[in-house]
Parts: structure tokens; sequence; C-alpha cells
């Protein structure tokens, strides 16, 4: 931005999703069918009475009510979910930071029930929560700006941003954010995934055509739902698609009566957060200029996380934030506190003061969040007079190359841009996901395994979330027990292994020297 | 052998399969063709139709002196005695019920939780956001509503509108009330199920059309037999200010869904009801899996709400008792009439005869809130008035949120960024009845 000319990014993109050798998809698929056919097996004994039930039933009063749930629906959660369920929800009872308590829970009926034993796992090595900037720690000196706000206004608002809910705060804290981003204005919200669901709608309506990615998360497409708008998918961070999608938007218009379409917005996010790619913003915009669109992106893992200091998508490329219409984002991931934002030019803003669901029916942000909010910002920003916002930053992109370079030459497969800071590591079959989780909370490492439906059938994995609050020897622990674990679990599919020794790549001769 | 056969056919059968085999060569071989076949523009003509397209810009405009866009900024706490645009005000504007939020033990619960947990949970329930504090509080909501399970959500208004899409499907029937909050509206969109509107508050109604419903599923037996059936009503209406006549409508609940935002004075919404119904919003409610969960703080400080609310049940009595003497106060105001019942602690002030026009009556409603804030209470545009008492409107965003009485409330399905029924307040509403 300091030059503010946008100029087209040089540097090449490098982004893989390397395909498994085919006897793992085999396995896999081999792996479902058999935990498919137990299932009925087990649904068989339950129902005729020869294993004792141990799930929540229906009331007698009304067995002969049509059935809740579709007996299906609920076939691959209690016959394959069921057996691995204790990989999720794993309570713990210390601040999400780098190191954290995990409370120790066993099951005696095969996870149907869990009960804690009361002891504590301690200093557990923090790679699934999304902390990655290190600043959701526990209390320290730093954060008695929070203590003092939550000391004057309390907890709580009672109140929505129309009525008595808009604070001296909120103001502060929107300023704040539109100068982070370097646009016009900014509006903040109670909660991230309602920001998506409550203002899209406010946005776009009917006769308005929505071009959505593939892999979107729930909220933009639950909000875009909402709406109204027509919606049109077009494959993952695929430009031909996209490009093709819009020709055939702008030229034929809408599907039966032909007529122009009002507007057409694309919605993208900045870091998926599933697959770790970053989205091809220079050539999203270069689009969507030729055919007029408007462009939504949502920043929720990217803000604070990509970019030399931190502004998210728009810096890393190095483009110009007037390019993109709607900057949407969460306070959750690098600044440690909860809630959304949108911001982009003050008639937008300004239009979803009035119009958005959000600002209307439901209450706003509680103050000690807005002051943590305001706290990171200004942290990050360098507006408290130090340079800690900026190391952390750097430390983040170096963390992140170097997790993604030690797991490549391993062997693994790794998804995604190599500069993102999400790492998902493929594992693909559900017996292995289990073992994998549990072998290395035994190792006191927590890690987060995401299969069916978050991820495709055949693609089950776990995503690791590096933070700058890691050291190079958390790292290196983790990256040992993964190395232990990838030989034990014959994990280490990939046929493009890089060479732990690049220095022989220039080698031309192999003679010894004398 | 093949030979003999041809032989001894007749001729005209060897024609006629000659003719036939070299129409499906001919076939094979031609080319195919769609059946709609766009008119074929030229790479000129879809140049020239990209270039003239204009889209409608991406937000109207607005005008600079909107309400909405001057919002009052709350200086400081927001407490019974509150500081607006820089005047101090008494309020009657903000949902804080049991006057929880400025109380001293809550504020050292949070802060106890802040020096653990720091802010931020970073994570939804599934990946490492669940904290003890999360299931301590679920836990004790259980208990405090009598029933077998809670689930929290991180925000009131996501909580009724994750919460009915995750059991209701497209072509299930939910009959819901025709004043229902702008939450449930919103739920119910998203679960694209058959919505059947009963008058507000009329069981009549409502047994009208579940026998019109059975008569329909007698006609398809097959069809009836997969439709799951739900009714939803609001314990206090937000648009109202009534409370709904329970005992008539159902002897046993199966899920209820309250706002810690209000009574409680906390953030945040749950539902709780037997195991076997809420688990399944554990993997199926969108705001409940795919957002993070509740900050910790937020979580002790609705923790110590329900203590004090379980150690001095006796605030609820007094509550009931100023919501009284207020409705009887305002009685026989001229002009203006209380809409709501006696002991609800959100209520509409209407006028009584409408001017005729929306906006006049805005008008009106807003220049009473204005008078009445020279005298420092603070109404929030007019709206209803008794002890910390919330306010429910129907105008259009930033007016005065008053009913005029001549054209009711817009039907609760409309879309409804222009109305301004308050967010669901079912906490105290469940407060306001168990008290009854």
């Amino acid at each position: 931005q300091q030059n503010g000319k946008p100029h087209f990014y040089e540097k090449p993109i490098v982004e893989s999703f390397e395909e498994a050798p085919l006897h793992v998809m085999v396995f896999t698929y081999m792996g479902y069918g058999i935990g498919t056919l137990f299932g009925y097996l087990r649904d068989f004994l339950r129902n005729s009475g020869i294993e004792k039930c141990n799930a929540a039933v229906e009331r007698e009063e009304q067995k002969d009510f049509v059935p809740l749930y579709q007996n299906f629906e609920n076939f691959y959660t209690r016959n394959i979910y069921m057996r691995i369920r204790d990989n999720w929800n794993r309570p713990i009872c210390s601040a999400p930071g780098p190191l954290f308590d995990v409370m120790e829970r066993v099951s005696d009926d095969y996870n149907w029930t869990f009960r804690f034993t009361g002891r504590i796992i301690k200093d557990v090595i923090n790679m699934g929560s999304y902390n990655f900037l290190g600043l959701a720690v526990r209390y320290d000196e730093s954060m008695r700006t929070v203590k003092d706000v939550l000391e004057e206004y309390g907890v709580g608002v009672a109140s929505t941003r129309h009525e008595m809910g808009t604070l001296n705060k909120h103001k502060e804290l929107e300023d704040l954010v539109a100068q982070f981003l370097n646009v016009e204005a900014a509006m903040v919200f109670g909660m991230g995934f309602a920001t998506n669901s409550m203002n899209i709608p406010a946005l776009v309506g009917k006769g308005c055509l929505i071009l959505s990615d593939e892999l979107n998360h729930a909220s933009l497409v639950l909000g875009a739902r909402l709406s109204g708008a027509t919606i049109r998918i077009f494959k993952h961070n695929n430009m031909q698609s996209l490009e093709k999608l819009l020709r055939d938007a702008v030229i034929y218009g809408q599907p039966r009566t032909r007529r122009a379409w009002k507007k057409i917005l694309i919605m993208v996010e900045g870091v998926y957060s599933m697959e770790g790619s970053i989205v091809n913003l220079p050539q999203i915009v270069a689009l969507k200029k030729k055919y007029k669109a408007y462009l939504y992106i949502d920043e929720a893992h990217s803000i604070g996380s990509v970019g030399p200091t931190g502004r998210g998508v728009v810096e890393f490329f190095g483009m110009d934030p007037q390019d993109v219409d709607v900057f949407m984002g969460t306070f959750t991931k690098s600044f440690g506190a909860s809630g959304g934002y949108i911001a982009g030019r003050k008639d937008l803003v300004d239009y979803l003061r009035v119009h958005s669901h959000s600002a209307v029916y439901a209450t706003s942000m509680s103050p000690p969040i807005a002051e943590q909010i305001i706290r990171s910002m200004k942290f990050i920003m360098g507006l408290d007079g130090t340079t800690q916002g900026l190391k952390r930053v750097r430390q983040l992109a170096k963390n992140t190359r170097y997790f993604r370079q030690r797991l490549n030459e391993m062997g693994f497969i790794i998804y995604g841009n190599e500069e993102s800071p999400v790492v998902p590591l493929l594992l693909y079959m559900p017996g292995k996901v289990a073992a994998f989780a549990r072998h290395l909370l035994n190792r006191k490492i927590g890690v987060v395994v995401v299969g069916f439906p978050a991820t495709p059938l055949a693609e089950a994995r776990a995503r690791f979330c590096v933070s700058a609050a890691h050291t190079r020897e958390m790292l290196d622990t983790v990256l040992e027990a993964l190395d232990e674990m990838g030989d034990l679990l014959h994990l280490k599919y990939s046929r493009n292994k890089k060479s732990a020794r690049p220095e022989l790549y220039d080698e031309t001769s192999f003679e010894l020297d004398d | 052998m093949f030979v003999t056969v041809i032989s001894q056919a007749p001729a005209y059968h060897l024609i006629l399969e000659g003719i036939l085999i070299l129409w499906i060569i001919r076939l094979l071989f031609s080319k195919t063709y769609k059946l709609q076949e766009r008119s074929d523009l030229t790479v000129k003509e879809k140049e020239e139709l990209i270039e003239e397209w204009q889209p409608e810009p991406l937000v109207p405009p607005i005008s600079k002196d909107h309400p909405a866009l001057n919002y009052n900024i709350v200086s400081g706490p927001p407490s019974h005695s509150i500081v607006v645009n820089g005047k101090e005000c008494i309020n009657f504007a903000s949902f804080n019920f049991l006057g929880l939020l400025d109380n001293p033990r809550v504020k050292a619960a949070a802060l106890a939780s802040l020096k653990k947990y720091g802010v931020g949970t970073c994570g939804p329930r599934g990946f490492y956001g669940t904290f003890d504090v999360h299931l301590d509080l679920e836990d004790r909501l259980a208990k405090f509503m009598k029933t077998e399970e809670a689930i929290i959500y991180s925000y009131g208004f996501a909580t009724i509108a994750s919460a009915i899409p995750a059991y209701s499907k497209r072509g299930d029937i939910v009959f819901v009330d025709r004043a229902a909050c702008f939450a449930i509206q919103k739920g119910l969109q998203a679960s694209r199920s058959n919505i059947k509107l009963f008058e507000h508050n009329d069981m009549a109604d409502l047994e009208r059309l579940l026998k019109e419903q059975e008569i329909e599923d007698q006609k398809n037996p097959r069809k009836a037999r997969v439709t799951r059936r739900f009714i939803v009503v609001e314990g206090l209406y937000m648009n109202t200010g009534t409370i709904c006549p329970l005992p008539e409508l159902i002897d046993d609940i199966d899920l209820i869904s309250a706002n810690m935002e209000n009574a409680l004075a906390s953030i945040g919404g749950f539902c709780c009801g037997r195991s076997f119904v809420i688990d399944h919003q554990r993997l199926s409610g969108q705001g409940y899996c795919f957002s993070a969960s509740l900050p910790p703080l937020l979580a002790a400080a609705a923790i110590e709400a329900l203590n004090i609310m379980e150690e001095n049940p006796g605030i609820f009595a007094v509550l009931k008792e100023k919501c009284k003497r207020i409705h009887k106060a305002l009685q026989g105001i001229s002009g203006l009439k209380v809409v709501g019942e006696a002991l609800s602690p959100a209520f509409h002030l209407q006028l009584e005869a409408s001017t005729g026009s929306r906006e006049q009556d805005a008008k009106l409603l807003q220049e009473i809130v204005r008078q009445h804030q020279g005298g420092g209470h603070r109404g929030a545009d007019g709206r209803g008035a008794g002890e910390s008492c919330g306010h429910d409107q129907g105008g259009s965003p930033g007016g005065p949120g008053l009913v005029p009485e001549a054209q009711g409330w817009p039907p609760a399905h409309s879309l409804a960024t222009r109305r301004r029924p308050a967010p669901t307040d079912w906490a105290s509403g469940a407060v306001a009845a168990a008290s009854a």
C-alpha cells in the first residue's frame, strides 16, 4: 500500500493438491465399506434387541409420531463417527495458547458416553487452535485495558446497534479496523458466522447472481441462500470456470426471461481452511473489472496471518484495497477475540448500518471483547510503540515455511499454498485418522483431524495451524513425532519427495575429489 | 449358412433391412445438435454485450440524515442510568430486566475467567474450543430449566436460527405464530419447510389449521408418514409484549430456546430439552458446528448470573410488581395506549389513532421521545416503558418503533429489514412465566 500503485503479482504461486496413489483410494473406500457393513449388522442387532442400545431414544408417547431423524441420516453418525468420536470436542481447561491443558476423558462404553477422570494432561502442544499470532493467551499485564473496560462497562450490552447498543468502544473499534485495512469505513458485529448470514441478504436479493467458490464456508452458503439470489458455483480457485460463468451470465442474462442481472457478486475466501489454498486474487480482480462484477472476500483465516504486515490477502498480493468491494473478516482467529467485521467504501458501510439484519435485530459486541480487539490491532499495527506485532507476523511466516518444507521433505501429502499457515496433511483412511489423533495425544501433541462431511468422503485429513507463538523446539518436537507416526501408519504417500539436500542439485560430477 | 438364409429370405425383407442398416450408419456419423439451439452470437456481438452491460450500484444511496446513521452513542456502561449522546438519562430501553448488567459479582466472575483463559477461544466446539466453563454452563442451564441437556451458542440470534433448520427440512410443516420474531423467521427461511401461520395467540385458529392438515394427511397417507410437523411459539412475544397460552397449547415441550443476552446480562443463547432432541444439534446446528465457541468470560458471567437468580428468587416478584405498577400508571394517557400483558417487562406504547400515514406516525412518536429525553427519560425512540424493559417496534429502522394502530404489524413472513422486532427474549419470558 505504501506507494499506492497496484502492480501485477510476479512471484509464482505454488499450490499443490497431489493425488494419492490408487491403492490408497481403494483401501479407503474399502474401509468405509467394511464400516458400513458392520453398521448394518449392529443396527440389526440393536433393533432386534440382541444388543443393548446406548443411544437416547424417542419418548414412549411420541413413538407413533413421524420419526424426528431419518434413520439413514444418522447412520453415519451412529456407526462410523461414534467409533472415533473421542478425537473431537476434547475439552480444555486453559487458554488456547501454544501449550494448553487437555482434560482427560475416557469412555467405558465405546464412546457412547464419556467421563472425566479428573486428571489434566498438562502442556500439550497446540497444533489445532486458530491462534495464528499467538494473541490468545492467559491474562498478562498488556491486557490491562481489557480488565479496565470489563470493570467499567460490564460484560453484556442487552441492546441492538440501532437502539442503545452502540457504545463509544464500538465506534473506536470501527475506526481502527478501517485504518488497519486501509479502507474508508468498517462496521463490526458480534459473531463472525452471523456477519455473513445476515449481511449478504442485505446486499443482494432476487434478480442478482452470486458466483461462489466450491469450497466456501457454511456461513457464506447460508447467507447466499437466505438472500434469495441465484447461486452458481465455480470450481475451486479455477479462473477458467469463473470466467465461463461470468461470460454466460453477462451475455445470456437471467435463465428464462433473459433479462439482465441486476448485479453479480463473486464470493471467495482469502485462505480456505480445509485446503490451505490462497485465493488467486490478481486474476479474480482482473476478471471482475472486465465483467463489472462485485467482489466479496471473506478473510476469516487470512486477516492478520498473511501479508508482510498481516493485513490480509490484498497486501499479500500487493494490490490496491480499492479493487475489492466488500471486505469481510472475523476477529476470532488472529486477534484472539470473537466477532466479525465488514469494511469497504463509506456508502457500503452506511447502507449496512441502516439495513443489516444484525444491526436491527441482534445484540452488539460485548465491550471487553471490543477492547481486546482494539488492543490486538494496535499491537499488530505497531501503534502501541513497539515492533512486537510486526515481529510476530514475520515469525508466523517463517514458521509456516519451515513447517511445510519439512513435511514435504518427509514425504507427506500436503495441500495448499506454500505460504498459508493452515497445513492440511492427508490421511485418507478412517482408521488412520483415529490412530493418528490418539497416538499424538499420548505424546502430548493436540491435533485436529477432519473427516466427512466437512471434507470429501475419501480425503480425511489432519489440519495443523501454525502459530507465531510456536518456538522452533516445539515445531521440531511435533515434526519428529509426525515422522514416527508417518512410518508407523504408512502415511508418507507423496511421490514428489523433495530432497532434503538441495546442494546436490548443481553438482556436475560425482567423482570423489582427490 | 448365412448365405443360404439370405438367399431364402423374401426380396422386400432384404431391401428393408438394407435401408435400415444404411440409416443407422448415417445416424451414427451425423453431427448431433441440441434441441434448443442458442442463436449463435458472433464473438464480436458477445464482446459488445459485455461492454454494454451495466450493473446496478452495489448499494443504493442512503440519505445523509437517515436516523439510523446517527446512532445514539452510549458512553459508559448501559445500566439503569445511561449516558446517551452526552446526556444522562434513566434507561428504559435496554433489555436489562433483572438489572444484572452492572452487578459486581457478575463482573468479578468474568474477571476471574479473563485472568485464567484470556479472551478468545480460537476454535469451534469440535476443535479444542470446548472449555470446562462451557460444560459447566450447559450443566447449570439444564438443571435450572429442569431438562436433561442444554447446548449453548455464541450468539443469541443464531440460536433459534440454527436450531430450526437442524430439525425441520424441506417438505416438513411448521405452524408458527404470526407475530414471531425475526430470528425465527430467518430460521424458517433457512429450513425451506412449509410454513403455516396462525393468528397471534389464537388457539382456535391453530386448531383449525391442524384439522386442515389432518384432512390433507388422510388424502395422502404415504406423504404424511414422512412429513414432520412442528409448532413454534414464543414465550414472551417481542412484537406485542404478550405471553403465549402455553397450557392450552401442549402438555410437554420438546425444545426450549432462549437468549442469554437479556436477563442473564451476557452474550449468547442456549437450547434445552431432552437429550434425544438436543444431541442432534451438536452435529447439525450450523451456528454451533461452524462457529467459534462462546468466550469463557461471557460464559462465566452467565453462570454467576444464574447463581444470583437461584439465590434470590425474590427478584422475580419484585420485577412483576414493578411491571404491574407501571402498566397501571401508564393507562389513561390521552392519545397513547399500552399494548402488552401487565406482567410483561417489555411492552409497546401505541398511538391510539393513527394519523393515516406511517411517516407521520413515526414523526409524532419521535417527537414524544425527544421531549421525553429532555426530561431525562430515555425511551429509545418511544418504545415500551417499564422497569428496565425492552421495547418493541414495527416501524422502519431508525424510526420510532411503534406500530401505528391502523396498520397493525407487518405480516410475520415479510422480509423484514424494514421492521424492528427486537431480538428474541425467551429467557425473560420464561422467567416471567415461571414466576407467574
